[in-house]
């Protein structure tokens, strides 16, 4: 595949971990990096990156995965909206097994909800078209990535009269979040690896604070093997130069203005609202919900004041946050497995836990 | 939350396109992308294209990381 | 004039059921142990220990590219058979029919239930037919069940297995599930993928026949490669290394997978065998494989391993190493 395969040549790989082994003698102290991506926990796991690392380099994930923050009072509102007759319910797969406050939608649906598993918003809405006498709800998670494709879905909506088809909004924003993160004193880190597509939307400029005022290291970060190892290697030439900055290493596909059109998208549909973040708690401003002038395709989110208690013995928050690791979990691979999942960091392949035990375990 | 895949554009309708997903076809919205010609490689995330991939900037990228590699190479360090 | 659909009578064993078998079921299948309709066939087999198997075919949706229900149902029985090393010969056919089932595509699976018969040289030789209310079934289940003869002092795949064993495959990876994913509502995938189903007996003779020792055969179903493999060293002091570079998948699959975020290791094929056979026969196998199956892309990828008890490990280009766990759940695309 075009654009994928270079990006992983081994010979390529290899240099960039030597280079990363090479520059690493010249630090300090060990460093922590953490990444807040759910695509880049799944690389790291997926391609074993932390054997190419020096010892000296750790890596820590975040909450980068935004099902894994949906709280479980999304998706008990979600399943209580699916019981009222008429109701389809459409979602992207990751949200399907993730459980809410006593079930998921999975759960749900083979209790006689209707929930239909799609790929895109707008496969959802030409559900609407094709079912003009149900009710078709949209949950719309997703970080930056994913709220313009749910803009342009209520802007297609509306313009071609569809009148059955509303947004439940679960999108979150990033940059208040990662200030959140770096404000908890039980975390230690030296920098970021920057989520590459919430980046390709977004920029660099928002990350800015993180360097200039936190003097964090930063990298915005592709996918691939290399594109992992690439940002790290930034990360600790930044880290022995004590020269924080936002460095952009996924060119191809992030611009330092990142993609104005669709955040004009998102501005234009939706205003930010304040949110809650499972393991992390309530970040002001943090989400999106549709603007006043949308009212027509909004269904009203849940109260973001209303904390996610979690299940028991659940540490999914401390995982978010970085604070330990997955196997620290008592639950993990015993009570908590990809099977029967107890919190959500276990549900996603590309949650924490579910990437440390699909991958690494 | 990040799973876009590079693929090329093979058919452009205004706010539509179509992509070459291996041989296989599916539709995207080109609404958030500035003026998408067929043969571009777009980000496809979700049913959307959100980003021309610049192919200057991958053999940029790509030349960069060569460089590393030969360095490393002619120091003996890749093992 | 309205077409013709199942209604509950055909079901119930009157004039309407007799009038089913006659101009459907026996129209297809000719065996002549089946036209006396009888309770039960009788049959008369030498040669070796039988061989039995059942399996139930619930797939959505029924007509497939590449297939259909009635294919897979005399298939992935043919090949449960196949792969522990018997010839099949007989098959019983159970329909639960949803009424209001157009006779139209009763007749097109049953038809092609007797050409998967006739290519896997089986008859159907016993079979029943139920029809239940409207919105009990999801338009038709299948039960096959299969006998076949596993020939005296003939090869079978029960060796033991040991470090330093190849794997083997019968051909690219993921086709059947791939195909049916590109149909699904809600994905609006356009692709020529056809599903992989095939009978799988031949495959399965060249391997027995090639190899010193076959230590594991079977075919590459539900949960996909991984999953197999996994059941294969399961609680075993052995595990399963493999070369993820060498795994034949074609391209659309992958970029499909690719797309939806999904991993063609757990993907279903319904026509491809694995097999784990001693690494000096390796080459005769793949060899043997690729003459009986006329699929090119028959290969080693990957061997046991004392390293990786219990486990199967996917080696990647960088010389790192990521686990392959049995598939957990149905897989879901994704967008994170």
């Amino acid at each position: 595949m075009r654009y994928v395969d270079e990006f992983r040549s081994a010979p390529l790989v290899k240099a960039m971990s030597a280079r990363i082994a090479e520059l690493s003698e010249r630090l300090s102290r060990p460093v922590r990096f953490m990444e807040v991506c759910g695509g880049h926990t799944m690389a790291i796991h997926r391609f074993g990156i932390p054997a190419l690392l020096p010892s000296q380099v750790e890596l820590l994930s975040g909450p980068g995965c935004p099902v894994c923050v949906t709280p479980t009072a999304y998706i008990d509102r979600a399943i209580e909206l699916g019981r009222q007759p008429g109701v389809m319910l459409t979602t992207f797969g990751d949200l399907f097994r993730v459980p809410g406050g006593e079930q998921s939608l999975e759960v749900a649906a083979g209790r006689g909800v209707d929930v239909r598993v799609v790929y895109s918003p707008r496969d959802a809405l030409r559900m609407a078209g094709e079912n003009p006498d149900r009710q078709v709800i949209f949950l719309a998670v997703g970080f930056e990535t994913t709220a313009p494709t749910t803009a342009a879905t209520v802007v297609e909506a509306k313009a071609t009269g569809v009148s059955n088809f509303r947004v439940l909004s679960g999108h979150k924003t990033m940059p208040r979040a990662l200030r959140a993160l770096t404000e908890a004193p039980e975390v230690a880190i030296d920098g970021f690896i920057l989520p590459g597509h919430v980046s390709t939307i977004i920029g660099a400029g928002p990350y800015a604070f993180l360097a200039e005022e936190l003097g964090l290291a930063c990298c915005i970060a592709g996918f691939e093997p290399a594109d992992v190892l690439q940002s790290i290697l930034s990360l600790v030439e930044q880290c022995v130069e004590d020269r924080p900055r936002v460095d952009n290493r996924y060119g191809r596909a992030v611009r330092a203005e990142g993609n104005p059109k669709a955040c004009e998208a998102i501005a234009r549909v939706f205003e930010p609202c304040d949110a809650q973040w499972r393991g992390i708690g309530m970040v002001p401003a943090s989400g999106l919900d549709l603007r006043d002038e949308w009212k027509a395709f909004r269904v009203p989110p849940p109260d973001a004041a209303l904390a996610s208690p979690e299940s028991g013995r659940c540490r999914c928050g401390e995982v978010l946050r970085g604070i330990i690791k997955p196997p620290q979990c008592p639950l993990f691979g015993t009570r908590c497995t990809p099977d029967t999942p107890v919190g959500p960091c276990m549900v996603s392949s590309e949650g924490a836990c579910g990437a440390f035990f699909r991958y690494s375990s | 939350m990040c799973w876009a895949i590079p693929l090329q554009l093979t058919e452009v309708t205004g706010d539509t396109g179509k992509v070459n997903v291996g041989g296989a076809v599916r539709e995207v919205g080109l609404q958030l992308v500035e003026d998408p010609k067929v043969g571009d490689y777009v980000l496809v995330h979700a049913g959307f294209a959100i980003q021309k991939l610049d192919e200057k900037e991958a053999q940029e990228t790509l030349r960069l990381w060569q460089e590393i590699a030969e360095k490393m190479e002619a120091e003996g360090e890749i093992r | 004039m309205a077409e013709r659909t199942i209604r509950l009578a055909h079901g119930s064993g009157g004039v309407l059921t007799r009038q089913l078998l006659r101009e459907q079921v026996l129209r297809h299948f000719t065996s002549p142990l089946l036209a006396p309709l009888a309770d039960s066939a009788t049959l008369v087999v030498h040669g070796g220990p039988i061989a039995f198997t059942t399996d139930s075919y619930v797939v959505d949706p029924i007509f497939f590219p590449g297939g259909d229900i009635g294919k897979l149902a005399v298939f992935g029985t043919v090949n449960d058979l196949a792969v522990s090393g018997a010839i099949p010969r007989f098959i019983s056919c159970s329909l639960i029919l949803e009424e209001g089932l157009p006779e139209a595509d009763l007749a097109a699976i049953l038809s092609s239930m007797r050409d998967a018969a006739d290519a896997a040289q089986v008859e159907v030789v016993t079979g029943d037919t139920k029809v239940v209310q409207r919105g009990k079934a999801d338009k038709v289940f299948i039960n096959t069940a299969g006998i076949g003869i596993t020939p005296r002092k003939g090869p079978t795949p029960d060796a033991e297995m040991q470090a330093g064993d190849a794997v083997v495959v019968s051909g690219p990876l993921g086709d059947h599930g791939a195909a049916i994913l590109a149909c699904r509502e809600g994905l609006n995938l356009e692709s020529s993928l056809k599903s992989d189903c095939a009978p799988v007996t031949a495959a399965a003779q060249a391997v027995l026949k090639n190899a010193e020792r076959v230590s594991f055969l079977r075919d590459v179903t539900r949960g996909g490669l991984a999953t197999i493999l996994n059941e294969a060293v399961a609680d075993s002091a052995l595990g399963v290394a493999l070369i993820e570079e060498a795994i034949p998948i074609r391209a659309e699959v992958r970029s499909i997978c690719e797309l939806l975020g999904l991993d063609p290791l757990y993907l279903a094929c319904e026509g491809r065998v694995a097999a784990i056979v001693d690494a000096e026969s390796a080459d005769n196998v793949v060899r043997a494989l690729r003459e009986a199956t006329g699929e090119p892309q028959c290969c080693v990828i990957g061997s046991v391993s004392a390293q990786y008890k219990g486990r199967v490990v996917g080696e990647t280009p960088f010389g790192t190493h990521r686990l392959i766990q049995m598939l957990s759940g149905e897989q879901l695309p994704r967008i994170c």
